[in-house]
């Protein structure tokens, strides 16, 4: 174990070695920029530490490895841009239904199709809420530093198994290259699997019987234990068999969405800075809480009195956190690497009808912290 | 265990069509299980999304049941992450090899051991018989109603092209000899292919003027060669027929092996000569 350790690197070594101190130990993937330093990583680091990396065919079939792997009991992990991303879809879907926790890291890159394929850009915010058919909801963690990098690849293994979900860590191209220092601290808490009661007769066992725990989260054994048990990506019943039955469907398909939502306080973490006396806030996620952060210096340094709140969480939304906010300053800006993803949702908060202004960059540049001081201005004036 | 004993029979009967092949090949299957003595615990049927890929729900070991197309990925990583279970893979034509045809031959070149067992029924049942990538030249089918334009592919050739190991294949009706290809395909440690011909009755075959179940069974009968016999007849004479029986059986070290072998034992050497 490389525990404390101090290392000068890049967000997406952060993101191998978070992985493995979290206690993965499979990875299946496909190249992709800006995410590829992740598998090359983890093809050197999973052997060291007696875990397994393949390469597959495409992302479709990394998904689903990661999957397989998952029910087999080791915790996986995947990692791409925007574009593996919509190949792996279908899956998340299937992780989602089938309840099978695991990791899906999207170093954003700019634009759609193959888009600007070496350069920033924070345009999957939705594609990561509602990338898959059908209702669900996910969790969404968005690193803004190296350090981040590291302890939310962490954290999303942990909610991954305490919820049986998919969790998305929404990292982009900029704090997935850039270089900081960081420590390796080894994970400070690991989340297992939930097992059944031994207790629990083997027959009675039911992969999908949420209603039974007071979490409305099943335990999940691994294929190959005492447990004979199937899992279905189709609609199914406790046992995971096969049905079209109109309170059933009900039952499940709420669930997937309810057992986020209900532990959201758990869940959704935000961070703020100098947010006690501000009279205008700058809310931010990813590289661009670095414009954010560097935009609230310059404006302090002239007096103006500006904090700063950065998302962490973006999926569940920070709904409460945003509204709370919102509820105090006179003006917000959202500073974000797409065309208002995130604006929409904090516009949504926006009882009182202060000034918001979206500061939404899409020309694969980082925001320079004075576009954000020209939105402030902005505010201020309206 | 007796092969009856790896059946759900409270789940039964099937969904299949009176004249489906699939309830022959479910019997081959359970016997394929009961020959290698697999345990349920120990086995994990991976399915598909189609008539067959229904399968593992009136079967007793451990089920996977993923989506169309992607059950050999699936396959990979449970394999990869619990080399122990015994992996049996079920698939169409549609699923196997047309929608799921990249992780097809990338599975028969990649050869971690799993057993495929793909029932070849020409056509897309589930769906309503449309035409997929092995239905034959000239067919109708609910999408090619004017006669099928593309060539079809032979899955065996396939598999044997893409570095397959172990390749069988058999006819739904041959029960004990499509349970011998399955149960030989998952004694081996490298990657399985059986094909499995199997008759669609209720779409392929009463769209191709075989108006009764029998006469499906009788055609499929009628090409089916055994591999002995094909070796001696020409090209002309085996023109439009197929080969049954083991057709490819060779050595080789499976991936799970080589990576143990080779890249965990680098890994960790150079992990200790880093010091860490
Ligand atoms: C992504 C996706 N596309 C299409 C379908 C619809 N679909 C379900 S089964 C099937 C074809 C089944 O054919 P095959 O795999 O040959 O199996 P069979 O039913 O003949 O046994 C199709 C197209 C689906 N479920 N998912």
């Amino acid at each position: 174990m490389r525990k404390h350790e101090i290392r000068f690197g890049m967000g997406n070594e952060a993101i191998a070695e978070g992985a493995i101190a979290a206690g993965a130990r499979f990875y299946a993937g496909y190249p992709i920029t800006p995410s590829s330093e992740i598998a090359d990583i983890s093809s050197v680091r999973l052997p060291q530490v007696g875990g397994i990396f393949v390469q597959m065919e495409d992302e479709i079939g990394s998904m689903s490895a990661i999957i397989g792997a998952s029910a087999a009991g080791v915790k996986s992990y995947t990692a791409t841009s925007g574009p593996g991303i919509s190949l792996m879809q279908e899956n998340i879907g299937v992780a989602v239904i089938t309840e099978i926790p695991c990791v899906i890291i999207n170093v954003q890159r700019s634009g759609p199709s193959t888009g600007l394929a070496t350069k920033p850009g924070q345009q999957d915010v939705m594609q990561a809420r509602w990338g898959a058919h059908g209702d669900h909801a996910i969790i969404a963690l968005s690193p803004s530093s190296v350090q981040e990098c590291y302890d939310l690849t962490i954290r999303a293994f942990n909610l991954a198994e305490k919820y049986r979900t998919p969790v998305c860590i929404l990292s982009d191209e900029i704090v997935g290259h850039m270089r900081e220092q960081f420590e390796l601290h080894g994970a400070k808490e690991i989340i297992g699997r939930k097992q059944p009661d031994p207790s629990m007769p083997v027959e009675a066992f039911r992969p999908y019987d949420f209603e039974r725990y007071e979490d409305h989260i099943a335990p999940l054994p691994p294929f190959g234990g005492r447990y004979v048990y199937r899992h279905t990506a189709s609609g199914h019943d406790e046992n995971g068999y096969v049905t079209n039955d109109k309170q059933n469907a009900n039952k499940f398909i709420r669930h997937y969405t309810e057992k986020i939502e209900k532990h959201r306080d758990d869940i959704v973490t935000v961070e703020a800075h100098c947010m006690e006396d501000a009279e205008y806030a700058i809310i931010s996620f990813g590289c661009s809480v670095r414009s954010a952060m560097a935009a609230m210096r310059m404006a302090r340094a002239r007096g103006k009195k500006v904090g700063v709140l950065k998302l962490i969480t973006l999926w569940p939304f920070a709904d409460k956190e945003v509204r709370a906010v919102l509820d105090r300053v006179k003006g917000a800006i959202v500073a974000e690497m797409n065309l208002g993803q995130v604006f929409s949702e904090v516009s949504r908060h926006n009882d009182r009808r202060i000034p918001l202004v979206s500061v939404g960059k899409v020309d694969a540049e980082i925001i320079y912290p004075e576009e954000i001081l020209d939105a402030l201005e902005e505010a201020a004036r309206a | 265990m007796r092969w009856d004993e790896y059946l759900k029979k409270e789940r039964l009967p099937s969904f299949w069509c009176a004249g489906c092949g699939y309830g022959q090949v479910m019997r081959s299957l359970a016997m394929a299980l009961e020959k290698t003595r697999a345990a349920l615990e120990n086995t994990v049927i991976v399915s598909g999304i189609g008539c067959w890929g229904h399968v593992d729900s009136w079967m007793k070991p451990n089920a996977f049941h993923g989506i169309h197309g992607r059950a050999l990925a699936f396959a990979t990583g449970i394999k990869l992450a619990s080399p122990a279970l015994n992996v049996i893979v079920v698939m169409g034509d549609g699923d196997g090899v047309t929608i799921g045809g990249n992780h097809f031959i990338h599975a028969c070149r990649r050869n971690v051991g799993l057993t495929a067992v793909v029932c070849n029924n020409l056509n897309y049942g589930m769906t309503g018989g449309q035409y997929s990538g092995t239905t034959p030249e000239d067919s109708i089918t609910s999408t090619s109603r004017y006669g099928h334009i593309e060539q079809s592919f032979d899955i065996c050739r396939l598999a044997e092209a893409a570095g397959a190991h172990f390749i069988a294949r058999s006819i739904s009706e041959n029960v004990v000899a499509t349970a011998d290809c399955i149960a030989e395909g998952m004694k081996r440690e490298n990657f399985a292919v059986i094909e499995v011909m199997s008759p669609c009755t209720t779409h392929y075959g009463r769209n191709n003027n075989m108006r009764k179940p029998i006469e499906m069974y009788r055609r499929i009968k009628s090409l089916a060669v055994p591999v002995g016999t094909a070796a001696k007849l020409s090209s002309e004479q085996m023109e439009g027929k197929f080969v049954t029986g083991i057709l490819l059986d060779r050595p080789g070290e499976d991936y799970f092996t080589r990576y143990q072998n080779n890249i965990k034992v680098k890994a960790q050497t150079a992990a200790k000569e880093e010091g860490t």
